[in-house]
């Protein structure tokens, strides 16, 4: 790009120049400052706010108090380790469902069949439907007394449960919904690395010999491996911040006994009800070093498994 | 037989991926009559548990208190729409309606206009780190953002306005977007731009004329997810909306949060709130799989 310096030419063509050199950052640089503008400087907030007694008001004065929050929190048995249970319970139980309930749909939907499209207008409308109205849907069918599983339980003679209500039920019973609603996502995505398969490596294991199991266990997951945990990084990135359908159905703090409280809920609680950011900003920097962790392990795996 | 076909054996090579799909998903010949029947009657029974739940919804939002709490009126009764008249008239819900219109399409539309180029930057120029920070905004538990934005927010006297609002769903629609162009861009070829300049057009200029008209099927997929989720979103609106810029999520949820539950209101209010999702699904099936898709089948 010598031609910039010769003197001819018009400011139109040098600013035109410098945009097209300049083109990879001044392309990424609006995005990316945006986000970081409002990620950096709330995460460096919430750190230091972590050390502080913060609460009451934003505004309020704050004293630093060191790392007495970390051990607050940390030897909190009450709320926080519960809600560190729960979050792990909530995200592993459903997605572990999920996956192996999403690998079975799409098997069967993975040949070409007549409605094949009506089927998969049917599993795509959980996936988009909103989830607070989703939670509100299953509050009406879970309802101990007019709700429609208890009528379909006393068909079937099983004695009425109380579901959402329930203490212990709680929990199972968002698990369940989340299963209902995200199982689709996995679906699409598992479906996507099926039909991208090759056929080969089957047909050579049919013509030797592999019954349907033996295929499908030593051909079809080792190759849909890759596939299997971008499902799974995916929908962890979600399942473990989940926050609509838990405060849809369970409200504050999840429920009365704090039955499907996790850790964002927790950290919600602690900012929004009872304003004190500093402990919620403790909860926060955990959470999101868990995040972290899980996402480091999960993408350390998918690598592993490319190779 | 591991022994004989080891998977290392059987990653799927350049030569096969280029099969036509035709060939690819031709029918097995060797299922047997046993496996149809079971498979057919595997699908109607999950096709049902997907579709009945929402089927429940709307038939309660068409009948009185008195029918829902009736249990032989399950699914004949009298339909009526005075659960529609009470939410659409009384409640100012039109409004919400808007508002989550307003903030879905401007927060797509803002979004793609930074995300756009820099999904394009970042797939031609490999800027994998840099993608990694736009894509932190998805990772980022929400709640940690809240506090500090409300606090700036608060102090500009902009909480419960619109500006703020489209700001935090940008949150939610930009990293799908440039993480769904990304994928796009990357298994766009570079022969048309290079056509392009040799035809004397600059790279912007290759650009704005070549590559962008030919990836507005990726902009449309993006955008449509990018609406959809910022439409489903709740927990900036939960905080960050005022009484009059609620979007309907908030509003629903508002609908329990005092006095005992008017159950046909509510579902009556839901069906409002998830119709015109389930209408742009139906229209976009085929874009939204392929935006839910992106990325994941390759490395």
């Amino acid at each position: 790009m010598t031609v910039a310096s010769l003197p001819q030419k018009s400011a139109w063509k040098a600013y035109s120049d410098w945009a097209n050199d300049h083109r990879k950052w001044l392309f990424a640089a609006p995005a990316m400052a945006f986000v970081a503008i409002l990620i950096i400087f709330p995460l460096a907030w919430t750190l230091y706010l972590s050390l502080t007694d913060a609460s009451g008001s934003v505004r309020a004065e704050s004293e630093f108090i060191g790392f007495a929050n970390y051990a607050e929190v940390l030897t909190d048995t009450d709320r926080f380790w519960p809600a560190v249970a729960r979050t792990f319970i909530f995200t592993g139980a459903a997605l572990l469902v999920q996956v192996v309930l999403g690998m079975c749909i799409a098997l069967l939907l993975w040949r070409p069949f007549k409605g094949e499209k009506w089927v998969r207008v049917a599993i795509l409308l959980p996936l988009v439907a909103t989830p607070v109205a989703v939670g509100m849907m299953w509050r009406l069918i879970f309802d101990p007394n007019i709700g429609f599983a208890n009528q379909a339980l006393a068909w079937f003679g099983i004695p009425a449960q109380p579901w959402l209500s329930g203490q212990d039920t709680a929990l199972a019973t968002v698990i369940f919904i989340d299963i209902w609603q995200w199982t689709p996502m996995v679906v699409i995505i598992l479906l996507a690395g099926l039909t991208s398969l090759s056929e080969e490596p089957d047909e050579a294991a049919r013509i030797d010999g592999a019954n349907a199991w033996q295929r499908f266990k030593f051909i079809t997951v080792p190759l849909m491996m890759p596939t299997i945990i971008v499902a799974i990084l995916l929908r962890s990135i979600d399942a473990l911040k989940t926050f609509d359908l838990l405060y849809a159905t369970k409200g504050r703090g999840g429920g009365s006994f704090n039955e499907v409280e996790t850790l964002n809920v927790y950290a919600y609680g602690l900012s929004f009800d009872y304003n004190d950011y500093g402990l919620s900003s403790t909860v926060l920097i955990i959470f999101f070093l868990i995040i972290i962790a899980a996402m480091w392990v999960l993408t350390r795996r998918r690598k592993d498994v490319q190779k | 037989m591991s022994s004989v076909v080891t998977p290392k054996m059987l990653r799927p090579g350049a030569e096969t991926a280029a099969r036509p799909p035709a060939q690819r998903r031709r029918r097995k010949p060797l299922a047997t009559r046993a496996y149809k029947v079971f498979r057919v009657v595997a699908l109607i029974v999950i096709v049902l548990s997907f579709l009945a739940p929402l089927a429940w919804m709307f038939l309660a939002s068409l009948k009185t208190n008195v029918d829902i709490y009736d249990a032989s009126k399950t699914l004949i009764f009298e339909p009526t729409t005075a659960n529609y008249e009470t939410v659409l008239g009384r409640n100012n819900y039109l409004s919400f309606v808007f508002n989550s219109f307003w903030v879905a399409f401007a927060s797509t539309a803002l979004s793609l206009i930074i995300g756009v180029p820099a999904a394009y930057s970042m797939s031609r120029f490999a800027m994998r780190r840099s993608a990694l920070v736009v894509l932190m905004a998805r990772i980022i538990p929400g709640v940690s953002l809240l506090v500090p934005w409300y606090y700036v927010f608060s102090n500009l006297s902009m909480v419960g306005g619109y500006t703020v609002l489209i700001l935090s769903h940008m949150f939610v629609a930009l990293p799908l977007i440039v993480y769904i162009l990304m994928s796009y861009y990357d298994s766009m070829p570079l022969e048309l731009e290079e056509a392009a300049r040799v035809d004397g057009l600059t790279h912007i200029g290759a650009f704005l004329k070549v590559t962008l008209p030919l990836s507005m099927a990726g902009i449309a997929t993006a955008s449509i997810l990018a609406f959809i989720f910022s439409w489903n979103n709740f927990m900036f609106a939960l905080v960050l909306s005022g009484a009059d810029t609620k979007t309907l999520p908030v509003a629903i949820f508002n609908f329990v949060a005092y006095a005992s539950i008017d159950w046909g209101g509510l579902m009556a209010a839901s069906v409002v709130v998830t119709i015109p999702i389930m209408v742009i699904a139906l229209f976009t099936q085929k874009y939204i799989v392929s935006g839910l898709t992106a990325g994941a089948t390759k490395g």
